[in-house]
């Protein structure tokens, strides 16, 4: 079997490549946080395996030195629910952007999601497209003035925590590149949680898309405009916490005290106060941390049971019996002369 | 072994082509199925060729809702269901209309009278009643009011109107079981065993049934029922099988061979779903069956299952294939073992979903961006899927490829009796998994340009590989140019070398002489069967039926020379004889026919003789 579990450290999840994203990227601090998330996961080297597909985000399976599979453009979640299907003991992790996620591969983003493929699946939002230089993201805000959109975007974007809550997800969260405790103990929960994760994490581009969080990441306002999820904990913000949620008339949130604030619950079956939570638009504070976690089976163990249960069943259990089986006939030498 | 409590002598024939056509919801398949299996089960060799509607139920009593079911049983060894059909069952006037100008002259033919009414004769097009207008005078015919017998049949086992209506194909079934003194009782068991869940149904169904085999006896349809003796088959235990069940066997029974799980993504499409729905049947064989979200996904999974360490495959047909595409080359790039399906149908687009036709070969074999070389092999016959998908799998897993296998409609649901193979002599595959770390270089090959097989969960041989071009040995990703071209050379050669290990290629049939016929895939009964004609006319012909489209067989060139002329029948505009000369430079004539329906015997045959008749290659591509 595998090798006995030394103990490993962060260093030896990093690859021998280059790391070649450009001076500033975010990216670096995903990658730096990933990778030392790995030794504290107990789990082997040989026993990992990240998955993606096109996009700046894309290369980040060649810096991990664990089993790697730099696919094509949107397919991570499909090639990484085949690859989990086939060998479920794999720790697999999807590693995509909003171009690449949500837009060439949505598909396959919300169909992992809803099958509940064992899948850690990590989605850089940049809201633009890097590695072709620039152009509007299925997330870029409406109206936003980019190459491909001269005169501002006229398609409205894409709320990646709605859509992954609304695709079934049993694990939804949001975090961001520029936190890095919050983000661990983000990716950590995600790791720890059996079934689909779905991960949004905030990521500067600082060549086209410089400073697009910054009025969530500047020191004087974030904690005014962001509301930090605690399971258990009521829903509130603020430098001194003074502010919070709670539920109003019509099944709508109203802003108040943090007094009577509704305590947050990930594991809430009715999806209705995650998906308000989740559509939360400025003025209201951004959330971040887990949306949701409930625990559901997973397609891969589904499928696996199915194969057990078939092995008890009637029919043929050995090649030659599959083949011969249904209405067959013998012909004799010399038969057909009757 | 006989059959029948008839008291009149019957009449030997060698051979009988029959054909149950009626409206896409009188159970036509059904019925063709079960007189097939009878065929079978008594010994006769036979082939089937079932043609049905795109649309599930058309408007009842159309043109366009007419489904057909075709076999040809025989004595002797038999190729193509049969060009024209020496008895036609017609459950409605639609059926009478689309399938009588194909009936034989002076053929049988069995109508159910009570179809005939003045609104069925317009649905159908018929602008005076072909019963009395004299359209049916060069026929021997059968009118039978199936609508009241079978009500009579059924009385009394309590199904409903409905029901007891349904029951008419079995009357139709019992009456040819007659004209071609079948075997009653065991398909009154299979009638039996097929309703099992609905005894009045099972009761129903076989009263139909033995009314219509006793209606046959009692009005002496016949001067004297037909009998078709066994058919000197190659000694053993043989099944009829379709082409899309052979097809699932074969990769079952290569993954079994080589020890590994089968991962099977796919997405539900016309021909090629019964393949999913085959082998969705089959769990315990460690086969994993994923009904992907889309042609993309299912490729794709069915890749990320490869690199797992299992035997990826994907199918689909000719629409669905080119959404795989880039995926496709994704494979060639990580160079995993993958077996790409594809049951052709009419294209292009979406096309004829439910009509056979070979348009694929350009698509499987020159269809991907970049230079892309990926095997292509292709089925003969229903029971030869079994074979070529064993072959397709050896071969992507013993070089780490893709490979592409070609089906088609007429294959996928035609149907034949299969001598079953023995399972321990079928070839060895190693999947030859990577497991020393020591020099272990994701890219370095062994004789046959194979790379390693280093599969997640292999303790030191962590590495990355992706779409972008490699390094030679590493795998890391590399922009060099000089590395670019010897790996685009490097893929191209371990694909070429797979036509070094190609048996020798034997011509069936001439040696060397005037024509030589080669075809591929699903024409080859219809070839076979032409070449055999041609033959006792005095013609010397050989055929070569390429399982190898790509890479081609290396010998193919020195044997076609030996023929004054190379003919080259296939459903498509070309495709084989543009590839031949783009490959080889080997010059011949197509015999084209684009009409989503197998080539008739008399049409392959035809063309060989006026072939034959030529000294030297004619200047146009085409024979008339």
């Amino acid at each position: 079997m595998s090798a006995p579990l030394v103990k490993l450290t962060k260093k030896d999840f990093v690859s021998d490549q280059e790391v070649r994203w450009c001076p500033g990227c975010a990216d670096f601090a995903i990658l730096a946080g990933v990778q030392k998330l790995m030794p504290e996961l107990g789990i082997s080297r040989e026993k990992t395996v990240f998955i993606s597909g096109i996009g700046c985000a894309s290369r980040f399976p060649y810096y991990m030195n664990t089993y790697g599979f730099h696919g094509i453009h949107g397919r991570a979640p499909a090639i990484a629910t085949g690859l989990k299907m086939a060998n479920p003991d794999l720790t697999v992790w999807v590693v995509t952007g909003d171009g690449d996620g949500l837009s060439i591969g949505g598909n396959h983003l919300i169909h992992a999601l809803r099958r509940n493929v064992d899948l850690k699946i990590l989605l850089f939002d940049n809201r633009i497209y890097g590695l072709t230089k620039g152009q509007a993201s299925p997330t870029s805000e409406l109206g936003k003035k980019t190459k491909s959109s001269p005169f501002g975007t006229v398609d409205r974007p894409f709320n990646p925590l709605t859509l992954a809550l609304g695709a079934g997800a049993t694990f939804v969260a949001r975090t961001t590149a520029n936190d890095m405790p919050h983000m661990s103990s983000v990716l950590k929960r995600a790791a720890a949680h059996k079934g689909a994760a779905f991960v949004e994490i905030w990521q500067n581009c600082v060549v086209f898309n410089d400073g697009a969080f910054d009025e969530w990441s500047e020191k004087d306002v974030r904690d005014e405009r962001l509301l930090k999820l605690e399971h258990g904990k009521p829903l509130v913000y603020g430098k001194t916490k003074d502010k919070g949620l709670r539920i109003g008339g019509g099944f709508t949130l109203e802003m108040g005290a943090a007094d009577g604030a509704v305590v947050h619950d990930e594991s809430r079956d009715n999806l209705s106060l995650a998906l308000a939570l989740a559509a939360l638009e400025p003025p209201w504070p951004q959330v971040m941390g887990v949306l949701r976690a409930v625990d559901l089976p997973t397609v891969d163990q589904l499928a696996r049971e199915q194969e057990r249960e078939a092995e008890k069943s009637r029919g043929p259990a050995t090649l030659q019996a599959l083949l011969q089986s249904g209405d067959t006939w013998d012909v004799t030498a010399g038969a057909g002369d009757a | 072994m006989t059959v029948s409590a008839a008291p009149r002598p019957h009449v030997d024939l060698q051979n009988a082509v029959v054909r149950f056509a009626g409206d896409s919801g009188d159970g036509m398949q059904l019925t063709g199925t079960e007189f097939t299996r009878e065929a079978a089960l008594y010994g006769n060799d036979l082939a089937t060729f079932p043609d049905y509607p795109a649309e599930i139920r058309a408007p009842a009593g159309t043109t366009a809702g007419v489904s057909g079911y075709q076999i040809q049983f025989a004595a002797h060894e038999v190729y193509s269901a049969g060009d024209q059909p020496d008895t036609l069952v017609a459950m409605n006037p639609a059926a009478l209309k689309v399938h009588l100008p194909d009936l034989k002259r002076g053929g049988l033919l069995i109508l159910n009278e009570a179809t005939f009414k003045q609104s069925d004769l317009d649905r159908a097009g018929w602008k005076t009643n072909p019963l009395t207008d004299g359209t049916l005078e060069n026929y021997q015919v059968i009118k039978v009011d199936f609508e009241h017998l079978v009500g009579k049949a059924v009385e009394g086992t309590g199904v409903s109107a409905k029901d007891a209506s349904r029951c008419k194909n079995f009357y139709a079934l019992g009456l040819v079981f007659w004209i071609y003194s079948r075997d009653i009782e065991r398909e009154e068991q299979a009638i039996r065993e097929r309703f099992k869940k609905s005894p009045p149904l099972a009761e129903a169904n076989v009263r139909a049934f033995k009314a219509g085999y006793n209606y046959g006896e009692t009005i002496e349809a016949l001067d004297a029922p037909y009998s078709i003796q066994p058919a000197r088959l190659k000694p053993g235990k043989y099944r009829n099988v379709t082409g899309n069940s052979a097809l699932a066997l074969g990769l079952i029974a290569a993954a079994q061979k080589a020890g590994l799980r089968m991962f099977y993504g796919s997405y539900p499409i016309t021909p090629a779903s019964d393949i999913l729905h085959e082998l969705s049947k089959y769990r315990r064989f460690q086969l994993t069956t994923f009904q992907a979200e889309d042609e993309i996904a299912a490729i794709s999974a069915a890749i990320g299952a490869s690199f797992a360490g299992a035997l990826g495959v994907t199918g689909s047909s000719g629409p669905g294939i080119a959404l795989k595409m880039e995926a496709m080359g994704l494979a060639l790039m990580t160079e995993l073992p993958l077996v790409i399906i594809n049951v052709q149908r009419g294209g292009p687009s979406t096309g004829l979903p439910t009509k056979t036709e070979q348009s694929d070969l350009f698509q499987a074999v020159y269809g991907r961006n970049g230079e892309c070389p990926i095997p292509v092999l292709a089925a003969r016959s229903p029971a030869d899927c079994f074979e070529t998908a064993y072959e397709a799998c050896r071969i992507a897993i013993d070089c780490r490829t893709p490979v592409i296998l070609l089906s088609d409609g007429s294959l996928a649901n035609g149907s034949e009796p299969w001598l079953l193979p023995d399972v321990n002599s079928l070839p060895k595959i190693d999947p030859d998994f990577a497991t020393d770390p020591a020099g272990f270089m994701p890219y370095k090959r062994d004789d046959k340009l194979a790379r390693p097989w280093a599969i997640p969960g292999t303790p030191g041989l962590e590495h990355r590989i992706g779409g972008l071009e490699k390094d030679a040995l590493t795998g890391n990703i590399s922009y060099d140019a000089q590395n670019h071209e010897k790996m685009v050379r490097t893929r191209a050669e371990k694909v070429r070398r797979i036509a070094d290990r190609l048996e020798p290629t034997e011509p069936f049939f001439d040696p060397e002489g005037d024509v030589l016929v080669i075809g591929w895939g699903g024409t080859y009964g219809s070839i076979t069967q032409a070449v055999i004609e041609a033959r006792q006319t005095g013609l010397r012909v050989g055929h070569v039926h390429l399982r190898h489209v790509f890479p081609l067989p290396n010998d193919l060139t020195d044997i076609a020379a030996r023929y004054r002329n190379v003919l080259v029948p296939e459903l498509n505009m070309g495709q084989l004889r543009f590839h031949l000369r783009g490959q080889l430079g080997l010059e011949s004539v197509g015999l084209n026919k684009i009409q989503g329906k197998p080539f008739h015997v008399a049409e392959v045959r035809s063309a060989i003789e006026s072939l034959a008749r030529r000294k030297h290659l004619p200047a146009e591509q085409e024979i008339a």
